[in-house]
């Protein structure tokens, strides 16, 4: 609603540094049981008009991270640190009103769930033009006739006369158009979309999916896609970011870490994926164990309780050193395995069977 | 959306028949007999048999019960009472007169007393909950806490005198308890009115507050708040205007269930401050064995009951619209 807001050109970054440049940013929240270590120290960059897809299993911090992005963590529960660069900006510590300007205006976000996360009471409609008046001002009218468009731009049928019924009259595909509709009804030039298409059906996620890229192609927007289906990321990422216990483990073109991965927790991974396995016969190989409490992650590198390979590293430094990405640039993982034995290991022993 | 309010209204009848058939059953139930109340002392047989005559208790029960029922469609009209127009609930056995218009004389005192504590219990109840989830943790919200607390251990009867004694005899803030008609004077009615209501709903109140506080805190942590402070919503904006709506369904749902509690807290207040309400007529009937009268009251607090419960249900509706789909 200030002045500042109305004003903000959207997806017009061409400053110098990247789009969203996200530096050591860690998540903590105080809890009766202890401190949860939910993501710590992670780095990545993300490119104006490209999509970063994060993938990882449940709990590895991948929704608290980008919901960090935003500002919505309760400081009361929450201590957020690092930094968050959006357009030059930097979003840690800023002001809660500046925050609000952003949100839904240059940042906004897709949810997993769009029965739960639209509002049961209120008509899509309002719902979307709501957004645009907090942002753009501007009368109920105009608004409407905004939110009748953005419906029809997302591929809802009879826009017009859809735009006053509640969310519980759509199908599940639907629902979730309505709610890119809503999230991109100012023109964002983020989009984080959470697992956006977790909660639809197989035929459904697919369009989906191709409604994201396309209105990417139209707009120029920069979009996070969070997801633990490498299929998803396969179809729609140029980039990814592996998260494993709040780090980042390995990142990379989708081509290099889906091609060549490098990392033991990205094998198993690509192991327990499904559709990218040419042998539908070959048993699914789940990543072994289960994923580290977040209250005392495990020191060193979180992975090594379940790796199969840290007897390889000697001294037993996985536990003890935590390994950080490299290179510095490019394709980079994090673990003490040298670049040479890890090939080989891939090659020799995994490629097989994925 | 109708045929559900049919439906309702249709079980509404049935549970009103049920209620007067057991009030009728159980009243023979129990070893009294209103005609000998009636006699007197000195009560020679033939004077009992007159009396029971003239009460229509000589017919067999459920005769009895047929000319009650078809009174309330049809009316009556006996040569030793007089007249007795639809909905006729038959006769007092005490005063003779139509219970219908006995009751209908003391309505507005107990509906007076019931309505101004609903508005005072749900007004006070919801807001400082609302307080209490918007401070949670801080201050304000322990002592809404410890207040409800509070509220919650005291009695009508004990608090009653006690703010009469302070409120009106030695403060002198306010008038003492009575009932003025409102269609008399509104202000007078108010002000008579306000001990009554503050005494009835304190009770109440402190389950309010904690209610409110706990579903709003519920709400808060709802997806679709998170959506609306994602699309830049203050959390303010999110908490006046998305979850209270959600907040409101069990708070509907609980008021529902409290209305008959509230209608019986009604009686004791009235007793209390000696209004002249529906509350003075059941105690007297029960205590002279007034059948009809008893039945009468009865059967009216039902109605009340049962016709809010479904003002409740239409209420969902309008709160919550996957309700008027259905
Ligand atoms: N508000 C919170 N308070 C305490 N712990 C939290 C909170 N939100 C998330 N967590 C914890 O942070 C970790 C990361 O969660 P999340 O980012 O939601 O994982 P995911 O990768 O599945 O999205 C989990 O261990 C989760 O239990
Ligand atoms: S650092 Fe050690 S434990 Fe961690 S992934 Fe590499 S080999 Fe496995
Ligand atoms: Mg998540």
């Amino acid at each position: 609603m200030t002045d500042a807001t109305r004003e903000r050109e959207p997806a017009a970054w061409s400053g110098p540094g990247p789009f969203l440049s996200v530096r050591d940013l860690s998540v903590e929240f105080a809890t009766e049981d202890g401190v949860v270590h939910a993501v710590d120290r992670l780095s990545f960059e993300l490119e104006k008009g490209t999509t970063l897809g994060i993938v990882g299993e449940s709990g590895s911090g991948k929704s608290v991270s980008t919901l960090a992005v935003l500002g919505l963590h309760d400081p009361a529960h929450a201590t957020v640190t690092g930094e968050i660069w959006l357009e030059g900006r930097q979003l840690v510590g800023a002001d809660e009103r500046v925050m609000e300007g952003l949100r839904g205006d240059a940042v906004s976000m897709i949810f997993q769930d769009p029965l739960s996360s639209l509002s049961p009471f209120h008509t899509v409609g309002r719902q979307i033009a709501e957004t645009y008046r907090k942002h753009r001002g501007g009368g109920r009218r105009e608004a409407r006739a905004r939110a009748v468009e953005m419906l029809a731009r997302v591929g809802i049928p009879h826009a017009a006369a859809r735009v006053d019924d509640y969310p519980h009259q759509f199908s599940g595909g639907m629902r979730q158009r309505v709610m890119i509709a809503m999230a991109l009804v100012c023109d964002p030039g983020l989009v984080i979309a959470d697992e956006p298409t977790t909660a639809l059906d197989v035929t459904v996620q697919a369009q989906i999916l191709d409604l994201l890229t396309e209105l990417q192609r139209e707009s120029g927007t920069s979009i996070i896609l969070i997801t633990h289906d490498l299929g998803v990321v396969a179809r729609s990422a140029r980039r990814v970011l592996v998260m494993y216990a709040g780090r980042a483990v390995e990142e990379g073109s989708v081509r290099e870490v889906l091609r060549e991965p490098r990392h033991p927790y990205t094998w198993g991974l690509l192991g327990s994926m499904p559709r990218l396995r040419s042998d539908v016969d070959l048993p699914l190989l789940p990543v072994r164990g289960t994923p580290p409490s977040m209250l005392a992650p495990p020191p060193g590198c979180p992975f090594h309780p379940r790796c199969d390979h840290r007897r390889l590293v000697p001294g037993d430094a996985c536990a003890a050193d935590r390994p950080e990405l490299s290179p510095a640039e490019g394709h980079r993982d994090a673990c003490h395995l040298p670049l040479a034995r890890k090939r080989e290991i891939f090659d020799g022993e995994i490629r097989g069977r994925l | 959306m109708v045929r559900f309010f049919l439906r309702r209204v249709a079980g509404a009848a049935m549970i009103m028949v049920i209620i007067s058939v057991v009030t009728f059953v159980l009243f023979y139930a129990v070893p009294r007999d209103p005609a000998r109340a009636f006699c007197g002392k000195i009560c020679p047989p033939q004077n009992l048999a007159l009396i029971r005559h003239n009460l229509g208790m000589d017919d067999p029960l459920f005769v009895q019960y047929w000319h009650w029922l078809a009174g309330v469609f049809t009316g009556r009209d006996l040569p030793q009472f007089g007249e007795c127009a639809a909905p006729c609930l038959g006769y007092s056995f005490a005063t003779r007169e139509p219970v219908f218009s006995a009751i209908l004389d003391r309505l507005p005192v107990t509906l007076s007393v019931t309505f101004g504590a609903a508005v005072v219990l749900l007004t006070f109840g919801v807001v400082t909950g609302m307080i209490a989830a918007w401070q949670q943790g801080r201050p304000l919200d322990k002592i809404a806490s410890a207040s409800s607390v509070i509220g919650a251990s005291l009695q009508i009867y004990f608090v009653g005198p006690l703010l009469v004694f302070f409120a009106v005899d030695t403060l002198g803030l306010l008038p003492r308890p009575a009932y003025v008609p409102i269609t008399e004077d509104p202000g007078r009615w108010f002000v008579h009115l306000l001990i009554p209501w503050l005494v009835l709903s304190i009770i109440f109140t402190a389950n309010y507050t904690r209610m409110t506080r706990s579903v709003m805190i519920e709400q808060l942590a709802e997806d679709y708040v998170r959506t609306a402070r994602a699309k830049g919503m203050s959390g303010r904006t999110v908490f006046l205007r998305f979850a209270w709506r959600g907040a409101m369904i069990p708070i509907v749902t609980i008021f529902g269930v409290d209305l008959a509690t509230l209608l019986g807290g009604a009686i004791i207040t009235e007793q209390t401050f000696t209004l002249h309400g529906i509350g003075e007529l059941a105690v007297r009937a029960v205590q002279n064995t007034d059948l009809p009268m008893l039945l009468g009251v009865t059967l009216v607090g039902a109605f009340a009951i049962v016709t809010l419960t479904i003002l409740v249900d239409v209420l969902y509706a309008v709160i919550d619209p996957r309700v008027r789909l259905r």
